[in-house]
């Protein structure tokens, strides 16, 4: 890649939307995933027995079933929304800095 | 090749076949459908390996299958890789044993993917070509950069090798009779077949396979309990706790303070994204958008997998936990209690048995082999990939070198890592080895992972900065971990560790990152300042693919 490629890629203001838009969605999806685990695994660490609560009283099946197979979902279902809108949104976006680039490489 | 290849494959089979059946004579029948299913996964595997040896012509295919795995096949392949023999006897053993516990450890494992995903999936398949190494030393300089990464990245699997391989001799040895030394070395005589003639797409579709197979039958296992307990999760762990008492229900003592939650949690999930066998498959598909949908199944395949080692863990209370059928009465009459016959790892085994008869048993005990001999496969090529590819031809010849001579020696490196894993198996095989697969995770997650990820979303970081933070992360893993309780206390026999924690990860990824990040602030020389300003152009890349690797022609 050359220097003036690398210029016009970075002032093209689809590959600044592409980038600030996708960082910051993965960002923030990171930062909810181990927002969840650590508080899966910290509660387990500093408060065990809230997670050993039986779902009712006359049940032997605790909060912590649940709670755990929700942890295993939630992270299946994160990679859904990321790949949905990464497959669509952003390649859109890509496809246009690579349309504008054609001639250049 | 195609001859001697044809022949190896007779001689082979040949003399796993006349070992089981002289064997076969004075061991227990139940084996029998056991061995006539692995010698068709090997035979079927085997023919998948000819096929791919003769679309294996470059090294761009040996190793990357050419680039043409679609995300759906790789994801795939990738669950596979994960889901080891380990993790499936292991995990369902703790099941057994722990209840609760053995979920919080799956979650574990699982919660990294979505982070790969995020952070790294795209930009190491867009800046990569063949090893993450290539990712690590885009723009840094390649000689020290590439040893560094490609020794964290032989030190990982070398360790995962000598994990699997003691394991699997001394499972094959209970399912198939087998000597424990005869199952080692058919496992690594098979792995270098499948890895040498097949490269890549050999590896990729025998661990496909191995996934199929694993996941159908875990979940007959899985649907078989649960039918028996009419679908109600309710009564099988009524069931379960009349059995094993109340507390299988709730959080035991497998994270007991926070720092060694926190610290386990670190290593899991960095090491995940530092494994040199995982990062690799992201080289395999055509592009950023089918590296993004191999995480997605690949997660979706794990995370259901979990589920289903959970149900076949409490299944293996209900029905083998008691079971005078699966009781190992000469342990029982020293220890007491109500041990299992090979312990509690063949829980999932004997649950097999249990639900599906000898017939279902030969079947699982078939996948639980083919399970080891294709994650020992991707390894071996992990491995290979970072001699040949890193070290020979990056850092020897400085890129001088044709694909030709590249496989050849990747080729070399395969037959190098395969008898070095038999020898090393065999070394291994009364010494306690539990402590390996937590090293080669903290390795990953001290080493490889850092590095990594700093050198693709960082611009300040330098050579200096990378090699000292990378040197500093893989000795001080290793160091803390010999000093923790599992080797300075389990292994050699002191009485107080000298580092209190279990899982150094926490610690040695911190001093990770934070030297790389002081000794490439305070890097002034001109190459530094060079690297800083490459960082443009690779960022470009790694966001947007312009540049990066295509598929193969063919």
């Amino acid at each position: 890649m050359n220097k003036e490629l690398v210029e016009k890629i970075k002032n093209d203001p689809n590959y600044k939307e592409l980038v600030s838009k996708r960082n910051g969605f993965a960002l923030k999806l990171s930062i909810l995933m181990l927002a969840v685990y650590f508080i899966f695994i910290l509660t387990i660490a500093f408060v065990p027995k809230v997670l050993g609560t039986p779902i009712s009283p006359d049940s032997v099946t605790t909060i912590g079933i649940p709670v755990g197979m929700a942890v295993i979902i939630f992270a299946f279902v994160l990679t859904g929304i990321y790949t949905k809108r990464a497959n669509g949104e952003f390649d859109d976006l890509n496809n246009k800095i690579k349309n504008s680039i054609k001639d250049k490489q | 090749m195609n001859r001697a290849f044809i022949f190896l494959i007779i001689g082979t089979i040949a003399v796993f076949a006349s070992d089981v059946i002289s064997g076969e004579v004075q061991k227990q029948s139940l084996n029998l459908s056991a061995i006539v299913m692995f010698l068709l996964f090997v035979s079927g595997t085997l023919g998948i390996t000819y096929w791919a040896a003769k679309k294996t012509k470059s090294a761009k295919d040996f190793y990357t299958a050419g680039g043409g795995i679609t995300g759906f096949q790789n994801g795939m392949a990738i669950a596979g890789d994960y889901m080891s023999a380990a993790s499936f006897l292991g995990i369902s053993g703790l099941v057994y044993m722990k209840g609760y516990d053995g979920l919080i450890y799956s979650i574990g494992f699982l919660v990294g993917w979505p982070i790969i995903l995020f952070l790294i999936a795209e930009p190491l398949r867009n800046l990569g070509k063949y090893t993450f190494a290539d990712v690590a030393s885009y723009r840094l300089r390649q000689t020290p950069v590439r040893t560094l990464a490609a020794s964290g990245s032989i030190a990982t699997v070398v360790l995962y090798l000598i994990a699997q391989m003691v394991g699997s001799g001394k499972l094959i040895q209970l399912l198939f009779g087998l000597q424990y030394e005869m199952a080692v070395v058919l496992v690594g005589v098979l792995m270098i077949l499948y890895v040498v003639f097949g490269g890549m797409l050999a590896t990729t579709w025998v661990q496909i396979i191995k996934a199929f197979l694993l996941l159908s039958g875990a979940s007959f296992m899985a649907i078989a309990v649960m039918a028996h307990y009419d679908f109600s999760f309710g009564s099988l762990f009524a069931h379960a706790t009349e059995l094993k008492g109340i507390e299988i229900m709730s959080p035991g003592g497998l994270v007991s303070d926070p720092i060694s939650a926190i610290s386990l949690a670190v290593a899991l999930m960095f090491g995940t994204a530092g494994l040199p066998h995982i990062l690799m498959r992201f080289f395999t598909v055509s592009d950023a958008k089918e590296a993004r949908k191999s995480v997605f199944y690949a997660t979706g395949f794990i995370g259901y997998f979990y589920i289903l080692t959970f149900i076949i863990g409490f299944g293996a209370i209900v029905m083998v936990f008691q079971n005078p059928e699966y009781l190992d009465l000469a342990k029982q009459a020293i220890d007491g209690g109500s041990p299992i016959l090979g312990g509690s790892n063949m829980a999932a085994i004997h649950l097999s048995h249990a639900v599906g008869g000898d017939f279902f048993l030969g079947f699982i005990s078939a996948v639980a082999f083919a399970t080891i001999l294709a994650v020992v496969s991707g390894l071996t090529l992990a491995g290979a990939s970072a001699i040949s590819h890193d070290l020979y031809a990056s850092v020897l010849r400085k890129g001088r070198v044709d694909s030709m001579t590249e496989m050849k020696v990747s080729k070399i490196a395969t037959v190098v890592l395969g008898i070095v894993a038999i020898i090393m198996g065999i070394a291994f095989e009364n010494q306690n080895i539990a402590f390996v697969v937590g090293l080669a995770f903290a390795i990953a997650a001290s080493a490889n992972f850092p590095i990594l990820v700093l050198s693709m979303y960082w611009r300040k970081l330098t050579t200096r900065g990378a090699v000292i933070g990378g040197t500093m992360g893989l000795s001080s893993a290793v160091i803390l971990l010999i000093l923790s309780p599992v080797v300075w206390v389990s292994i050699l026999g002191n009485k107080t560790a000298i580092f209190p924690y279990e899982y150094p990860a926490l610690f040695s990824v911190t001093i990770a990152f934070i030297t790389t990040w002081f000794f490439s602030i305070t890097d002034n020389s001109q190459g530094a300042k060079d690297e800083q300003e490459a960082f443009e152009a690779q960022f470009i890349r790694s966001q947007t693919g312009i540049g990066a690797e295509g598929a193969s022609s063919h």
